[in-house]
């Protein structure tokens, strides 16, 4: 029955492209919209399979070297599948596949998927793989998830992301893991001695993992405040913004509405319910601190950018037809999505001004239309430089080879419950994160379509449309 | 009623920002900014109009040239000056301005990006802060020993005290470039910043609003005393400091530095000697003193015929690196090079990091290999010298294909051959490259003395056909002889113009003929030290002759380096071609020694032994038999050391005035940069033109007269040096 009821509202919602307002058809509709005025399409394509967001948890993201401390990433990996569980009830051998994306792998479960869903109470017949793409991993986790469900080869995946930042792997230097090496290679005591006497002290210093991008070996945040000094971001600017990012995450959370936080009692310690990192501070405190990475003149602080955080996360994706044969209520359609890619060194956190344009494109849809507005925050000066990029005729013309700017999306629907910032940014996990407080958002907001758009290391970025699921 | 009369500014203007004036430098009528009378006329004006304003807390100096702060004083002002007086007076013009900025009652903020040179860093260092974009382009040195000067505006006063006396004649004496990041390390900068990406602006015009932001906000800073103008010193620097502070260590630099200068020199250069007497000067007898020498110095080494000779190479590379060609009807997108050797390699090498699609082909594995790995060696000492990343240098290989076979070929606009110098050979791959390029893909030989219209002669399209004469090795010799046929097109000369500025390189276009004009100079001085040689005169006492005149290497070196078996080669061939005048040593020698193997450096054995890694160079024991079999008597009336070096000279600078003569040299200039950034030829003389200028040519003419008795026609002088030398008034160079 639910199938021929979704199938009549997509017919109506295709009329509307006539000028029909849908809207005054039933009045389930007319309470679900505060704004009933507002005439839209649904994105459904033909020939495109429907493709839902059922629903999405995840873990409380606690800044690096607390309460997780002792763990290791497949044990929140692990905690946010189980969470998935048991907020979705669905049967531990209905899921196809499963898919994490995470940045920062810990080399003893380098396909932490796995690892986490043997633990997590899932059949150990279903298939799972890890995917990397720095701060868009999981958002890589959940369009493939999307692209095997599309292809026919899936009907149920779950996608995600895990990222702990209290332990890294430290190696030893390359000389010395060349001597080691040689080591299990040599015969004789001889020539075993003879490796070890050539260890010398510099060998032993350790390698850490590199926060500097590789390619152009700057770090993330001192090419942050290159870029919002290239857009003319003042220090003011970026404290103000932060503020407003915590602010508004701490509003939510006493609020109630981070509803996809799933609590969490970490062995020999207590339950963790609660996100760990937002503190609203003031202005003249902020102003206080001194640049972290351009010295002495930068702009970017510790105050205005996210910081290092553990926490996972966990969707479960579906096609239409069967969340619906499996009589679930889906929260969101995810439709349209494009990753981008452009200059490592100048353009480094510039994705999101690149993907936005080219996703609505693809949508049929004008910035305008959205409802709702997920920006991955990395550092307070990278999301204004990126609505400054958006804003400009001149970037958009010079850099992106279109006619005109896309906009700058109106604060009013931005980041409303706070982001990066201030939550957090596990770099694997905060895909699934902004995908499903989209869905949350249009539902508290009455809002129909909502952007997802996100910058990742190595000059990539992405970006894709939702849309809110029917009630 | 009264008439204000001011004469516009048009150099050097100022706003101020808050109690911030931002003093802006702009030549509007160069592409750079020179210290010319003018803009020192207008700075002197600024700042005073500066200093008498009393809301004004603080200074901020900066170019409005996103590539260059000041690149050094205007050559032309000192060029034009007739008497030392007149040079030493400009010196202490801008002596007396610079000494006005250091004692500013305000702090001056010089905040840079671009080129900050010569004068251009005169005036910074005399400014009380320094801040600089860490751009490719900001360079900061003190070129002016490379033009036969010194820093004459408080350069050697300043320097020493703000980076130490080391490092202060480390930069004076060889001029070099100093890259913003090692000059912060230095002491030489307070602070660099960042160049920023695309923005609401470009990113030139934004990095050079963002440097100006961030110097006025220090600007604030030094006046509200919240940053000085202090460095911190490390520990090393604290050192040095107490180290430098006895005098007997600062005599012993002193002498040590003088002791160098005067093995590199020879004497031939009084620049560097001077420096050294005017930091002396004011580090042991005061700054007064100081300013004084430096500024009777600077008038003394203006006049000079060194300085002269150094800054018309200058102003001749200028010229050099122009085409008067025409933009070429295409652009030149894939490069084809055959042949990957020492040359082919080399050629590749500055190809393709300027984003040139480069083929390199080879006929063995062995051969290609070898070549790609020269390529790949270049880049990577780049990268270990931090001046590319290693993601610069793999992006860059991508441009390099190396391949066996002539696919891809029909996608070249230009194949240039590297192949074996044999005109069988050369023809052999000019028939096959023509039966796979596109009809407008140019042929370019790099032969060093076959003829380009021998080469021509089976092309299907002759018109596409010239020589490109790169010098050994190719990344590091600046210059290309471009050889033009009567049937080369203009377009193929433009194109391989055009091509080889792209690759960076000082450029002469010359006519056709056996050896043209570089090598056709180099083979009759070549021939007079073979008949040195079998004068008995030793390849040490040639190699110590020929390099106490100014040639940077010695001839029997020169000879073991450039291969014996080429010069024999070259000798030959150019013996038939241009026949006696080309005499006078015996090409037997030079082909007996091919024959025993000794063909210089490459084999291990030529004039000298290679391998062994003492520094003292050994004599090959087997050459110097072979010398014995072809000795000859040295008239002793002719053969003093110096009639040996003006044999040479000699020589040499008869055949560059016949290619003058003859139209296979355009004009003087190119034949003075062809010479000395190609051979060698001795800078201090500028060239073999300046030379006839500045040595007279009846003198001249009597030197060679008087060889012409013992030797012959190899010493008889051209027409058009015996023109020059009866008419005083005519010169090669105005």
């Amino acid at each position: 029955v639910k199938h021929t009821h979704t199938y009549t509202q997509t017919n109506i919602y295709i009329h509307t492209q006539s000028g029909i307002q849908w809207a005054h058809f039933s009045p389930v509709f007319q309470n679900r919209f505060k704004s009933p005025l507002r005439i839209k399409k649904t994105l459904s394509k033909t020939g495109v399979k429907n493709i839902v967001l059922v629903d999405g948890v995840r873990t409380p993201f606690l800044q690096s070297g607390t309460t997780y401390a002792d763990l290791m990433p497949h044990d929140l990996a692990r905690t946010a599948l189980q969470g998935l569980l048991n907020r979705t009830g669905i049967p531990k051998d209905a899921v196809d596949y499963i898919i994490y994306g995470t940045v920062i792998q810990e080399v003893k479960t380098s396909n932490v998927a796995r690892e986490a869903a043997l633990g997590a109470g899932f059949s150990d017949r279903i298939p799972a793989h890890t995917v990397t793409m720095a701060c868009i991993s999981s958002n890589q986790a959940m369009t493939t998830a999307v692209g095997m469900i599309a292809a026919g080869q899936c009907d149920a995946v779950v996608a995600g992301g895990v990222e702990f930042m209290s332990d890294v792997p430290i190696r030893h230097s390359r000389k010395m893991r060349k001597t080691m090496l040689s080591l299990n290679k040599a015969k004789t005591l001889g020539a075993r001695l003879a490796l070890l006497g050539s260890i010398r002290p510099a060998h032993l210093a350790p390698e850490l993992p590199a926060v500097a991008e590789f390619s152009t070996e700057e770090t993330m945040g001192h090419s942050a405040d290159r870029l919002a000094a290239a857009f003319g971001v003042s220090r003011r600017e970026q404290d103000e913004y932060a503020l407003r990012s915590h602010s508004l995450a701490k509003r939510a959370q006493d609020e109630g509405l981070l509803s996809d936080v799933v609590g969490f009692k970490v062995p020999g310690k207590d339950i963790v319910s609660k996100d760990n990192g937002i503190r609203p501070s003031s202005m003249e405190q902020m102003a206080k601190l001194k640049p972290a990475f351009v010295k002495p003149h930068g702009t970017v602080t510790a105050a205005n950018s996210s910081y290092l955080t553990d926490g996972a996360s966990a969707v479960l994706i579906m096609s239409e037809e069967k969340a619906l044969a499996l009589g679930y209520k889906p929260k969101a359609y995810l439709r349209d999505f494009v990753y981008v890619s452009q200059d490592p060194k100048d353009q480094l956190l510039l994705g999101p001004s690149y993907a936005t344009p080219k996703v609505l494109e693809r949508s049929g849809l004008k910035l305008a239309d959205i409802d709702v507005f997920e920006f991955h925050e990395a550092f307070a000066g990278q999301i204004l430089s990126n609505l400054k990029a958006m804003d400009s005729d001149w970037f958009a013309k010079t850099y992106m080879g279109r006619t005109s700017k896309v906009g700058s999306p109106p604060l009013d629907k931005f980041n409303l419950w706070g982001g990066s910032l201030s939550l957090g940014h596990p770099f694997g996990a905060t895909g699934c994160r902004l995908v499903t407080t989209v869905a949350h958002r249009l539902k508290k907001e009455g809002g129909q379509y909502g952007l997802v758009a996100a910058c990742a290391a190595g000059g990539q970025g992405h970006a894709m449309v939702i849309e809110a699921y029917p009630q | 009623f009264c008439v204000f009369i001011v004469a516009a500014r048009t150099h050097v203007n100022y706003e101020l920002k808050d109690d911030v004036a931002v003093v802006r430098l702009n030549d509007p009528t160069s592409k750079v900014n020179t210290l010319s009378k003018q803009m020192e006329a207008e700075i002197t004006q600024v700042m005073n109009e500066v200093w008498g304003n009393a809301q004004v807390k603080s200074a901020v100096v900066i170019s409005t040239k996103p590539g260059c702060f000041v690149a050094g004083a205007d050559i032309n002002m000192i060029k034009a000056c007739k008497s030392a007086e007149e040079v030493t007076s400009l010196s202490q013009e801008g002596q007396k301005m610079f000494e006005k900025i250091e004692k500013s009652p305000i702090p001056v903020v010089a905040a840079i990006n671009g080129s900050c040179l010569g004068g251009g860093l005169e005036l910074a260092i005399a400014c009380q802060y320094r801040l600089a974009t860490k751009s490719k382009k900001t360079v900061l040195g003190t070129p002016e020993v490379l033009l036969g000067l010194l820093p004459g505006a408080g350069g050697t006063q300043r320097l020493p005290k703000m980076v130490g006396l080391p490092t202060a004649f480390d930069m004076m004496l060889t001029g070099r470039n100093i890259r913003a990041d090692k000059a912060k390390k230095m002491g030489l900068l307070h602070q660099i910043i960042d160049p920023l990406g695309p923005g609401l602006k470009s990113p030139e015009e934004r990095t050079m609003e963002y440097l100006e932001e961030v110097a006025v906000g220090v600007a604030k800073d030094l006046a509200a005393k919240k940053v000085t103008v202090d460095k911190k010193k490390g520990l090393i620097q604290k050192l040095q400091d107490v180290v430098m502070g006895f005098p007997f260590v600062r005599k012993q630099i002193y002498n040590t530095v003088t002791k160098k200068v005067m093995k590199q020199t020879k004497g031939l250069y009084p620049a560097p000697l001077k420096i050294i007497e005017c930091v002396q000067s004011g580090v042991e007898k005061g700054s007064s003193t100081g300013y004084q020498v430096e500024s009777e110095n600077f008038g003394k080494l203006g006049m000079t015929a060194e300085s002269r000779a150094l800054i018309g190479l200058y102003q001749g590379q200028v010229a050099c690196k122009k085409n008067n060609f025409g933009t070429p009807e295409r652009e030149l997108k894939t490069l084809a090079i055959l042949g990957a050797g020492l040359m082919g390699a080399g050629i590749a090498q500055v190809t393709v990091d300027k984003g040139v699609a480069t083929i390199l082909k080879d006929t063995t594995l062995e051969g290609l290999a070898r070549g790609q790995q020269q390529v790949y060696k270049g880049l990577n000492d780049k990268v270990k010298k931090r001046g590319i990343t290693s993601f610069e240098r793999d992006a860059t290989l991508s441009f390099l294909t190396g391949q066996l076979d002539y696919s891809g070929f029909q996608k070249a606009d230009m194949v240039i051959e590297a192949v074996f110098e044999d005109l069988a050979i050369k023809h052999q791959v000019l028939k096959e490259v023509e039966a796979v390029t596109p009809a407008h893909c140019i042929f370019a030989s790099n032969t060093s003395a076959l003829p380009i219209r021998d080469i021509a002669a089976v092309s299907k399209r002759p018109e596409k056909v010239i020589g490109m004469h790169y010098f050994s090795p190719v990344d590091k010799m600046q210059l290309l002889e471009i050889i033009t046929t009567d049937k080369t097109s203009k377009d193929t000369t433009a194109s391989a113009v055009a091509l080889g500025l792209r690759q960076g390189k000082i450029i002469i276009v010359v006519g056709d003929g056996p050896g043209f004009y570089t090598t056709r100079c180099l083979a009759p001085m070549l021939a007079e030290a073979v008949r040195l040689l079998q004068e008995g005169v030793g390849p040490k006492m040639l190699d110590s002759l020929t390099t106490s005149i100014g040639f940077p290497v010695g001839m029997a070196t020169l000879a073991d380096e450039v291969g014996i078996d080429v010069a024999a080669h070259v000798a030959e061939d150019l013996g038939k071609a241009f026949g006696q005048r080309f005499g006078g040593g015996n090409v037997e020698l030079l082909k007996t020694m091919v024959q025993k193997g000794f063909k210089g450096r490459k084999s291990g054995k030529g004039c000298f032994l290679y391998g062994a890694k003492s520094k003292d160079k050994q004599v090959n024991p087997g050459a110097e038999e072979i010398l014995k079999t072809f000795k000859l008597t040295a008239p002793p009336a002719v053969s003093g050391n110096e009639d040996v070096q003006y044999r040479l000279i000699c020589r040499f600078v008869n055949e560059a005035v016949l290619c003058l003569q003859e139209g296979i040299l355009p004009d003087p200039i190119q034949g003075d940069i062809g010479a000395v950034f190609g051979l060698g030829f001795p800078p201090c003389f500028g060239g073999p033109f300046r030379f006839v200028d500045t040595f007279g040519a009846d003198r001249l003419l009597q030197k060679m007269k008087r060889y012409e008795e013992f030797y012959g026609n190899h010493f008889t002088p051209c027409q058009l040096l015996q023109d020059h030398a009866r008419d005083p008034s005519k010169r090669f160079h105005k």
